[in-house]
């Protein structure tokens, strides 16, 4: 205890000027709050991975193979390709989205309230919005690794023929941050528990997966539910998926649509966080 | 809920009467011997022997992780021992958990209060744990709201209270069942200091009306308010027992002179105090000088030539005691 | 013993009568199910609700999406049905299987290990036997509500054909029961939330490949015994044969197995319940 030379430790004179480090925040700072949050991830790493490797191999075989011989018995194809073709791309959205959904809800209300990760950031010259970018900017990074995993799989079941396929790894992601960053910005102004997230679960994430043409085209369900793909970034990103992995017949107009969606849900989304983030931590 | 609710807010306070003694009419309430619990290879409690005599309040003292809160829990059974012998209320714990828990109310250290419920159908939730009627409960509830001054926060959320209504509704929980024993660890940690005196006030006519209190504290002055006698004890082990009183003067002098000559001098002038107390405790902060009358010391201390930056005459505590006995402050 | 016993005294005379199990049980139950009634009361219902919408939306996208694909398939006895009927008595054995093993893993483990209910229990008279039971209790009354609704939504959409669907109910608080049971003996041995989220993921597998989509025949025979080994195929096949009334020995197999399982992770749970509450 008396061993420690208080004055040394006061000021060594290697921390740097504080004005050198607020500049260094304000450059670095949405990074060094993504490298806290993908450390933080280390924590459930394996289930990371389980999920990561078990969900394609497992979707392909009983969608694609099980599912597919009852549908190819029935002497249907669908969209003129084989029923793995036609689900592997947009079954690959639909995960990467659901892992955003997971991500960017009980984590965010930790980080503001039951572990307060984000006070202590918040404390130093990282901003807010920086801490709000860092951690979407974390997790993004396990989508596209996620989205790799699974076009590998893909590739491996033959699910997938065109030189182009690798572009679902960024449509997947974009897919995933366009659910993702406003459903962080409405965790971000939560301020009792999670309840609210079995709502947005069984109420937003559930039949966006069940109606946004992953199992089948949209354009077999009535018409009058076709509006719930319409507003779905899972649709525009599913629609684009297929576009890239067999060749789906898109307009160019609907194609530009899809990108605009998913890319202003992402914008608007982040946007909101940044704000919210700035309103609750530095109240 | 039924609508035995309307008679709920009628003024009463707690029943002063000796809470019933049923069991048996033998004088210990808890006889411990060789009590030891281990994790793998830490001895958490080292084989302690204590005996607890009814209608007395008993402390344990210690710091952090001495094995108080370990000690605590098997008194309750929600904790198996590893060695040794317990027996509450004339019962096994560990094979005879819910009746011997039927004789105890517990006050854990950190509140654990039903955050679904609202404040007084927490108290009347928590009797049906021990299987209590409604009829009883409803009335009784109303009377513990009185005694922990809660009254007009009978329908409050829990999360809305302060940290020392939170302690009293945990306080008058744990009496929802006529506990012959209290079981309070660390009571007022973490509560301001009028809060603190609020919950002493509480605790002292519960001893006043015959309940058995069992405190564990790492405070000396809640020790010295509450305890008529108690052990002290570190790593696991018991290190010393007796009343406050008997304990401060067996281990420590009446009066306590504290000296501050700056974190680099202390040291060197040591050498210069030699002598002029009964005994003599460097901190790293500030100098202790044992000896009957302190102001006394302090003059000698002057007359040597020695003009500390702070001084500080005292009466001598648990804290002193505590020190004697490991070489360590309690509070770290 | 004529003397007036106050209702303190009464119940500590009771506990002192002799009981099995005394150091872990007390015999009061009810008052666990009386604190989950009183928290639901207090809480938000929608939340209640909204727990049976998933098997019924699931429903629907599949059977009548996935079923324009899939068209007619072969139902129990070899007759042939449509694909929501088909899949509907999976959705419902699923459901009963979800809720059950999310109820007594996860929710256990976070209430032992983070949340303080548990631990506020144990303080009174009650013993940790009281409130596993009651837990599983609880988790099963959820699993009967949405039993009855879902139950209602496939008569209304004329998929129950049989008056034999109606132990569909009993059925799925059956099948509840056998994975709550193992749910919570299996907590019981879980050190850390990520080994239950594991346990969580293991039930995707579970669902896709149990017959619940399409029948397992598109398998190599290996294969089948192993899904056939598996609880939650026994479920989808009980559940189908109750839903259009072909009742055969294998029915009766398939409600014994469930049986066997209650039994069996109960008797784990009894067994580690000092391991599971008292560390």
């Amino acid at each position: 205890m008396t061993d420690i030379d208080v004055s040394r430790l006061a000021a060594s004179g290697r921390a740097g000027e504080p004005t050198e480090l607020a500049g260094r925040a304000r450059r670095f700072g949405v990074w060094y709050y993504a490298e806290t949050s993908l450390r933080s991830m280390r924590a459930y790493l394996w289930t990371v991975v389980a999920v990561g490797v078990g969900q394609p191999l497992f979707y392909l075989v009983a969608l694609g193979v099980g599912l597919g011989a009852l549908v190819s018995a029935n002497g249907q194809t669908v969209d003129g390709v084989s029923y793995l073709v036609f689900v592997a791309p947009a079954v690959m959205v639909a995960t990467i989205v659901a892992a955003a959904s997971g991500e960017l809800t009980y984590p965010v209300m930790a980080g503001f309230r039951w572990r307060r990760t984000y006070y202590g950031p918040a404390a130093t010259p990282v901003t807010p919005a920086q801490i709000s970018l860092g951690h979407l900017l974390a997790v993004t990074l396990r989508f596209v690794a996620q989205a790799i995993v699974f076009w590998l799989f893909m590739l491996a079941f033959g699910a997938t023929s065109s030189p182009w396929s690798w572009l679902t790894v960024p449509i997947a992601a974009l897919s995933a941050v366009a659910f993702g960053a406003p459903l962080q910005a409405y965790a971000a102004t939560l301020k009792r528990d999670g309840m609210a997230f079995n709502f947005v679960q069984r109420f937003i994430v559930m039949p966006m997966m069940l109606f946004s043409g992953t199992y089948f085209p949209l354009s077999t369900m009535p018409t009058y539910l076709q509006w719930i793909g319409w507003i779905s970034p899972v649709w525009h990103g599913t629609q684009l998926a297929r576009w890239a992995s067999y060749g789906l017949r898109e307009p160019a107009w609907l194609v530009v649509v899809h990108v605009l969606v998913l890319v202003t849900m992402a914008v608007v989304g982040a946007a909101l966080s940044c704000r919210f983030y700035t309103r609750r931590l530095t109240r | 809920m039924g609508g035995g609710q309307a008679n709920a807010t009628r003024q009463e306070s707690v029943s002063c009467a000796p809470y019933a003694a049923v069991v048996t009419s033998e004088e210990l309430v808890i006889r411990a011997r060789g009590l030891t619990k281990a994790y793998g290879d830490f001895v958490a409690v080292d084989g302690i022997d204590f005996d607890v005599r009814r209608g007395e309040s008993f402390g344990l003292l210690g710091p952090n992780g001495a094995g108080k809160s370990t000690t605590m829990r098997m008194i309750g059974g929600t904790l198996g021992r590893t060695a040794g012998e317990l027996s509450v209320v004339g019962l096994d714990p560990e094979t005879q958990g819910p009746q011997v828990r039927a004789h105890l109310g517990v006050v854990p250290q950190q509140d654990n209060l039903d955050d679904d419920l609202k404040v007084r159908e927490n108290l009347i939730m928590y009797g049906r744990y021990f299987g209590l009627p409604r009829s009883y409960l409803v009335p009784k509830s109303a009377e513990l709201l009185e005694f922990a001054q809660l009254t007009d926060k009978a329908s409050a959320r829990v999360d809305d209270l302060s940290g020392g209504m939170k302690r009293r509704l945990t306080i008058a929980r744990g009496l929802v069942n006529e506990p012959e024993v209290l079981l309070l660890d660390e009571p007022t940690t973490g509560l301001d200091p009028q809060a603190r005196h609020t919950l002493w006030d509480r605790l002292f006519r519960l001893k006043e009306a015959g309940v058995t209190l069992i405190v564990t504290t790492h405070f000396m002055d809640e020790a010295e308010q509450l305890c008529d006698r108690l052990i002290v004890i570190d790593k696991g082990t018991i290190m010393a027992e007796g009343s406050p009183a008997q304990l401060i003067r067996q281990y420590s002098t009446r009066e306590v002179l504290e000296l501050r000559f700056g974190s680099q001098r202390n040291a060197q002038v040591v050498a210069q105090l030699e002598g002029l107390a009964e005994r003599i405790e460097v901190l790293p902060d500030r100098i202790l000088l044992y000896s009957a009358d302190g102001e006394a010391t302090l003059e000698r201390v002057s007359g040597a030539g020695l003009h500390p930056v702070t001084s500080l005459v005292r009466r001598s505590s648990l804290e002193d005691v505590f020190l004697r006995l490991t070489g360590r402050t309690l509070v770290d | 013993m004529s003397r007036e016993l106050s209702p303190t005294q009464l119940a500590v005379e009771r506990l002192a009568r002799p009981r099995p199990a005394p150091g872990i049980w007390s015999g009061n139950m009810v008052a666990v199910l009386e604190r989950g009634w009183q928290a639901i009361k207090t809480q938000n219902w929608g939340i209640i609700i909204s727990g049976f919408f998933e098997p019924v939306l699931y429903l629907l996208a599949m059977g009548w999406g996935l079923g324009a694909l899939v068209g007619e398939v072969e139902g129990p006895g070899g007759a042939k049905v449509s694909y929501a009927a088909y899949i509907a008595p999976a959705m419902l054995a699923t459901s009963a299987m979800n809720g059950a093993i999310y109820d007594s893993t996860m929710n256990v483990f976070f209430k032992l290990n983070f949340g303080k209910l548990y631990q506020a229990m144990l303080q009174t008279s009650l013993g940790p036997l009281d409130v596993a039971l009651g837990e599983i209790m609880l988790a099963l009354f959820r699993g009967l509500l949405y039993a009855v609704a879902f139950l209602a939504v496939m008569a209304a959409l004329g998929l129950a054909t049989s008056w034999w669907a109606l132990l569909m109910v009993p059925a799925a608080v059956l099948i509840a029961f056998g994975f709550a049971a193992v749910g919570m003996g299996v907590t019981s041995f879980a050190q850390r939330f990520q080994q239950l989220d594991l346990i969580m993921f293991a039930m995707l597998p579970m669902f896709l490949f149990s017959a619940t989509l399409y029948p397992i025949s598109v398998y190599p025979s290996a294969v089948q015994l192993f899904i056939q080994a598996l609880p939650l195929w026994h479920g989808v096949e009980l559940m189908r044969h109750l839903a259009v009334g072909h009742l055969t020995w294998a029915t009766l197999g398939h409600a014994t197995y469930f049986t066997a399982m209650t039994a069996l992770g109960l008797w784990v749970t009894t067994v580690r319940m000092r391991k599971l509450f008292l560390r």
